[in-house]
């Protein structure tokens, strides 16, 4: 078995001293595809959140090694040039800034991180109109700024776009899913198992096990009250979908 | 209040001697110099404003008061072409009209090709022409007892820029006006009066441009005139890059006509003190137009703007954006007034003020003011003061960009948002590479 991408152990953390999170485990390898699954307000996002390094979502024990590194102890701008990427559930706008010029600093950030030269305007955009085509997005899209009068799906779209030319090593995809109708959700989960390859791998966060049709898992976790109560195949979010949350939850309550 | 009033008296003593001298000695028509009589009472009556109006009430004008007292008489001949490379727009092609300490410098002027009913020209030269124009015009839209500066300004009228198009004429280009002040011992007021009347359905882009030679202190007190003609097209943009030892009071007074377009912007980056005053009045239905600005400053500048959108009358739209970013120890005022006449039904007025401040010392007095005396209308306003978003920060950093390039990116930005809408793009161009500079300096200076 090849070595884990990330090995999350016994993580605690919280947000203004509120524990959220209360001691996951959590193994992947690259080549993987794991969905985190669990109803609203069992910790989903925050995971995303700590792994990606926000302000404010503070680590209270427990350790994340990524790619060898401790993860914990890189700012947000490191974990990414590392290769790590949070596509979020809210994307954030940015009126003023070019979807082309941001994109390409955040590239050529990355670059530079791994000792290679940045890439001039013209060879980059050669890169992001094979991303585009990929992902079937209109060109007009790079001329806007950054998700500034998106619709929600075109947010969640640029997301996608986003990973596909950043390249991570591991993608986290936050309730990408959510908003998005059948459409748009079949285009963004074909984008990803487009650029799926052995050498890097994505947790699926999501609430709804219809991702998961397009999106096939190796695993699927239950997180529940910032635990993860259970693990599985891709069978779990099938037997989810049909028996919903209570009966793993009522188990642990007793 | 006695004292109060001797010592004002004492403080406008030689900014009044010198007036009446100016207004009792220069030459023009009658009218002309019985409109600079009337400049000197208003300012015996008003002398400077205090902080105890309410226009005012943010802006301390006390240190200009202090400042010797030296108006300029002439463009003079010291100022080369060379000095003011740093003032051109990249590749500009266009007219560039240069007033130096307020006067019309031929030598450094470049005037466009004569065009059938176009007239760029300086008011000197249209006053010895005789143009009828200017007296039909001329303190007809700026009030001459606006304030004291607006007093002290008419009873100095000498020279500025004045452009006429008439009816159904389209400039050939845009026009640069570039006001240099050289401060030096015999001159350090510049008042420039600059006077634009568009006939019915012409169209034009002009650029204000005020700068310094030089880093000493010197006096701005600046009135733009403009009329927009039925359904004229009109883009006005000033921007403000004086020395940081400057003083600088102007205002543009915007006289809208039926269905006609205007574009305002207001940049200002530069002086000590800068108040900038921005009304527009529309006096015909079916009027359209924009207030755009930006405010960049830091050290222990203050910049002052006070816009008015006037609806007189109904079927008219007026949009406003403010922006400002404020480091050092500045301090900014907006003071936005929408008025919406009684019989001003269907207006369509929105005002949006947002500020950023790059340091903790640094204050903003944001102020929305909305008189509204019709009913049936739809009038907002916003106004926000603020750091950048951590939501935005976070997101950029996420990418792989460090705190100080996401600042960085954010903070231009939020400038690039309001010099987007300028449709000149050599004027863009300067901008960008200003504001870069500007912005630069306030972020580093955190």
């Amino acid at each position: 078995m090849s070595q884990p991408l990330i090995e999350i152990k016994n993580l605690s953390a919280g947000v203004n001293g509120k524990q959220i999170l209360k001691g996951i485990n959590l193994v992947v390898r690259p080549g993987e595809v794991h969905a985190i699954m669990g109803p609203n307000g069992s910790g989903k996002s925050t995971l995303g959140y700590v792994l990606a390094g926000r302000k404010g979502y503070d680590v209270t024990g427990g350790s994340v090694i990524y790619d060898g590194k401790d993860l914990i102890a890189l700012p947000p701008e490191d974990r990414a040039r590392e290769g790590l990427f949070l596509a979020f559930q809210y994307p954030v706008e940015i009126p003023g800034v070019n979807n082309t010029y941001f994109l390409r600093a955040a590239y050529n950030e990355q670059r530079k991180h791994r000792g290679l030269e940045e890439m001039d305007a013209v060879d980059f955009l050669t890169i992001v109109k094979e991303k585009m085509k990929l992902l079937e997005l209109p060109e007009g899209m790079l001329k806007r700024a950054v998700n500034e009068g998106f619709s929600g799906g075109e947010k969640k779209r640029n997301e996608i776009f986003q990973m596909a030319v950043l390249d991570p090593k591991l993608a986290i995809l936050d309730e990408t899913d959510s908003g998005l109708d059948i459409d748009a959700l079949r285009i963004v989960a074909e984008g990803v198992n487009k650029l799926k390859r052995p050498d890097n791998a994505s947790i699926v966060i999501t609430h709804y096990q219809r991702l998961l049709n397009y999106i096939v898992p190796d695993f699927v976790h239950v997180l529940w009250n910032g635990q993860i109560i259970k693990s599985g195949g891709k069978d779990l979010a099938l037997e989810l979908e049909e028996k919903g949350y209570d009966w793993l939850i009522g188990k642990t309550a007793k | 209040m006695t004292q109060t009033k001797t010592k004002s008296v004492s403080e406008n003593a030689a900014h009044l001697a010198a007036a009446e001298t100016f207004a009792a000695s220069a030459p023009g028509p009658d009218w002309l110099r019985n409109l600079r009589r009337n400049g000197v009472t208003h300012f015996t009556e008003l002398g400077f404003p205090t902080t105890k109006l309410e226009d005012w009430i943010y802006c301390n004008v006390a240190p200009i008061t202090k400042l010797a007292f030296r108006p300029a008489t002439s463009a003079g001949t010291d100022v080369t072409a060379q000095q003011l490379a740093p003032f051109a727009f990249p590749g500009w092609t266009g007219s560039r009209l240069v007033f130096v300490n307020g006067h019309f410098s031929p030598a450094l002027s470049s005037l466009p090709a004569p065009q059938p009913g176009v007239t760029i020209t300086n008011l000197a030269t249209a006053l010895a022409s005789g143009d009828q124009l200017i007296e039909s015009h001329l303190a007809h839209h700026a009030g001459v007892d606006a304030s004291g500066f607006s007093a002290l300004n008419t009873a100095f009228i000498a020279d500025g820029a004045f452009i006429a198009l008439a009816p159904n004429t389209i400039a050939a280009g845009p026009v640069h006006l570039l006001f240099v002040s050289a401060p030096g011992d015999t001159a350090n007021t510049a008042q420039p009066r600059n006077l634009l009347v568009a006939g019915a359905n012409s169209s034009v882009k002009v650029v204000e441009h005020y700068v310094s030679l030089g880093g000493t202190a010197h006096f701005t007190n600046a009135i733009t005139e403009i009329a927009v003609g039925e359904g004229a097209h009109l883009e006005h943009a000033k921007f403000q890059e004086e020395n940081l030892e400057a003083f600088h009071v102007a205002t543009v007074q915007v006289t809208l006509a039926r269905d006609s377009r205007f574009l305002s912007h207001s940049i200002s980056t530069g002086a000590k003190l800068a108040r900038h005053n921005i009304n527009l009045v529309m006096t015909g239905q079916g009027v359209d137009c924009v207030m755009n600005g930006l405010y960049a400053v830091g050290g222990k500048q203050l910049v002052d703007h006070h816009t008015v959108a006037d609806h007189a009358v109904p079927h008219c739209g007026s949009h406003e954006y403010y922006h400002g970013i404020l480091g050092g120890h500045s301090r900014g005022v907006f003071n936005g007034k929408i008025f919406v006449r009684k019989d001003a039904q269907k207006t369509d007025a929105k005002q949006t003020s947002r500020n950023l401040l790059v340091t903790d010392n640094a204050t903003v007095n944001a102020k929305p003011q909305l008189e509204i005396l019709a009913d049936d209308v739809k009038c907002t306003h916003g106004a926000t003061v603020g750091q950048l978003n951590d939501e935005a920060l976070f997101y950029c950093r996420s990418r792989g960009l460090d705190e100080v390039s996401a600042r960085r990116l954010l903070t231009h930005a939020f400038a690039s948002e309001i010099v987007n809408r300028i449709t000149v793009e050599p004027v863009r161009e300067h901008l960008e590479q200003v504001l870069w500079g500007r912005l630069e300096e306030l972020i580093e200076k955190k």
